[in-house]
């Protein structure tokens, strides 16, 4: 708990600090490359033959993913806070290359736990987060994937902690986690706002995100929460089928349960146990979703709908061969529904997309589920 | 407050020694051993028994009671099983027992049901590894209309402010972790134990017991001397692991147990 009281403490103070602020932004101006753009997506939206489609372009941003708006902010906050080290989950890899990036920048020590079974089907980004300088270390515990590596996260965390910042990658996790992840990553949607009203003179009908933990969907809600008129959907991990195991739809299949010092909707079994979660896509992989985005279902302010393995892998190639963008596999969720709906709607009516990140680190992954040898 | 813990303190005390609190996984190797290794640790001389509820995400313990919680997991238990293990203990022995777990499992079972069961099963008191004190009202009132005492975590990393938190909702003894980290065995105890205990004591006024990382009889000696009560846990679990099926387990885990026993004596 006294880790969590110092962070918190020292987060407040902060956000209030200019100085803090102008470094940041300085930051993502500079190094990330924001504002991301966005783009319409002229052929994606002739083919599905509707809504107009807009990408806000996460992928854009530097190592490829919106994660390094978090990374950032919090390894300014760790530098603050006097701590020399940064530990990390990562299921994807995104978040665990985003804080191997910012921690170099930054002169911080790094390490990184990844599920062995993430480290397999993402493989690049290991290699990218040693090529970086962190240190990565397989979780060989459970499914072997986010939910195992969170926990050693913490464990380290509790251990380590006069020395250390968790760097959290996620809006999960006990506060102030996900409200200080949430502003990190909200400059997404802040942007978004301004941009879509500008290119498409008014507010979109429909903004649409996948949700792993929920942090893009967060950072780009946050800001279109207060306009009724304009709907927002998540996208949950339909995985290989609706039986417990199978999926990451926690909406669908999860119940409130208590996990990673968090109240919110979890798969589990009637004992209270976790279920082990499945998606082709590692950074959806987790059993439970972040408590804000659980008090917007329950408010239904956010409608959660799920998009199984199939589909997201038909959207990963869509999008790469309609606009020339390799989306990631998490992102790809989002495109999939994007494509169930838009040809239902009016042509005049805007679809604002997050385009949470690049699928490079998928290449591989997609190759051998598909039977390519490379 | 549950009688059998004071008492068991009382007479600790008396006998001029610390309490002795075994730890074990309830269902590891499997449910069907547990109360005969609750039997083993009592005639070890045990004063109070924690008992764990094995959780898939064990996020305070450390390899050893992973594996331990996994082997129970796979064994097939529940908290179910573990109130079922608890009743069958009970008609045999008057031992105090403290069982320790997540709280995602109570919250499945239902806290004021789970309040219930535990107390008619003879749960002495429940201790949560991830409810804060702040958060713990709730599960300190179902508790305690049944009789079961909270029994609370302190950190050397705690707060003046949470330790007097602590102090509003303790019942017999608070439960001081030696080290700042997750459980297993360790080498070395921590500096500035013995003030930290006395200041714990103070501020709370209640019995301290030490644990997380006690694994040699040299050092539940040394914390005897200032501590009302030592845990030991990962040496027995580990012990556990490594005879597994072996018939010979019970009669293992006794001498084990009674080694620390022994050891709680007061200079
Ligand atoms: C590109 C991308 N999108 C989405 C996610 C899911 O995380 P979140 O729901 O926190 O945005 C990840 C996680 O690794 C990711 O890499």
């Amino acid at each position: 708990m006294a880790p969590l009281e110092e962070l918190t403490e020292a987060w407040h103070e902060a956000r209030r600090d200019r100085a803090f602020r102008h470094e940041l932004a300085g930051l993502l101006e500079t190094y990330c490359g924001r504002p991301t753009p966005i783009s319409f997506a002229a052929r994606l939206t002739k083919h599905l033959g509707g809504a107009g489609v807009y990408l806000k372009r996460e992928d854009l941003c530097h190592t490829g993913a919106h994660k390094i708006n978090n990374a950032l902010g919090q390894c300014l906050l760790a530098r603050r806070m006097g701590k020399a080290r940064v530990i990390a989950e990562t299921g994807a890899g995104q978040h665990g290359v985003a804080v191997a990036t910012a921690a170099a920048l930054l002169g911080l020590r790094c390490r990184v736990y990844m599920g062995t079974e993430d480290e397999r089907r993402q493989a690049l980004n290991v290699y990218r987060m040693k090529l970086l300088g962190a240190e990565v270390v397989g979780v060989e515990a459970g499914a072997r994937t986010l939910k195992d590596a969170i926990n050693e996260s913490l464990r380290d965390w509790v251990t380590n902690v006069a020395t250390t910042h968790y760097v959290l990658g996620s809006v999960l996790g006990p506060h102030p986690y996900p409200a200080m992840v949430r502003e990190f990553q909200s400059v997404i949607g802040s942007e978004a706002l301004l941009q879509i009203r500008k290119q498409h003179r008014s507010l979109p009908k429909l903004v649409v995100a996948c949700v792993g933990g929920g942090s893009n969907a967060a950072g780009i809600f946050t800001a279109f929460v207060p306009y009724r008129q304009v709907e927002l959907v998540g996208v949950e991990a339909g995985g290989r089928g609706t039986r417990l195991g199978e999926h990451a739809a926690r909406f669908a299949g999860g119940e409130p349960g208590v996990l990673h010092g968090t109240r919110s909707y979890v798969l589990q079994d009637q004992d209270g146990l976790v279920a082990q979660t499945h998606s082709v896509s590692a950074g959806l992989d987790y059993p439970a979703v972040g408590p804000e985005h659980a008090w917007w279902h329950d408010t239904r302010r956010v409608a959660y709908v799920r998009v199984d393995d199939s589909e997201a892998v038909d959207a990963f190639h869509l999008l790469s061969e309609l606009e020339g963008i390799v989306p990631a596999l998490e992102t790809a969720h989002a495109i999939a529904y994007v494509a169930r709906v838009a040809p239902r709607m009016g042509s005049g009516q805007a679809i604002l997309v997050s385009l949470s990140g690049r699928g490079d680190k998928d290449v591989a992954e997609v190759a051998r589920l598909e039977g390519v040898t490379l | 407050m549950s009688g059998r813990i004071e008492r068991a303190f009382a007479r600790a005390r008396k006998a001029r020694r610390a309490a002795f609190i075994p730890y074990i996984t309830a269902g590891d190797p499997d449910p069907g051993r547990t109360v005969a290794l609750a039997r083993a640790l009592e005639r070890g001389g045990a004063d109070i028994l924690e008992l764990g509820v094995p959780f898939t995400d064990p996020i305070a313990d450390g390899a050893t009671n992973q594996r331990a919680a996994e082997r129970a997991l796979a064994a097939g238990t529940t908290l179910t099983t573990v109130l079922e293990t608890v009743r069958s203990f009970r008609l045999t022995s008057d031992l105090p027992l403290v069982l320790f777990t997540y709280f995602n499992p109570v919250h499945a079972y239902g806290l004021a049901r789970f309040s219930v069961d535990a107390a008619s099963a003879g749960v002495d008191g429940v201790l949560f590894t991830d409810v804060p004190v702040d958060e713990a009202g709730p599960a300190h009132e179902a508790l305690r209309r049944v009789g079961i005492e909270l029994v609370l975590l302190v950190a050397p990393t705690s707060t003046r402010a949470r330790v007097k938190a602590v102090r509003r909702l303790a019942g017999s003894f608070v439960y001081f972790v030696a080290r700042s980290g997750v459980t297993g065995a360790r080498t070395t105890l921590e500096e500035g134990l013995e003030e930290q205990v006395r200041l714990v004591r103070k501020l709370t006024k209640t019995r301290v017991a030490v644990g997380f990382g006690v694994s040699t009889p040299d050092q539940v000696t040394r914390i005897a001397q200032f501590a009302d009560g030592v845990v030991v846990g990962s040496v027995l679990v580990e012990r556990i692991a490594e005879l597994g099926d072996a018939p010979e387990l019970p009669g293992a885990i006794e001498a084990l147990a009674r080694s620390f026993a022994l050891a709680t004596r007061r200079k």
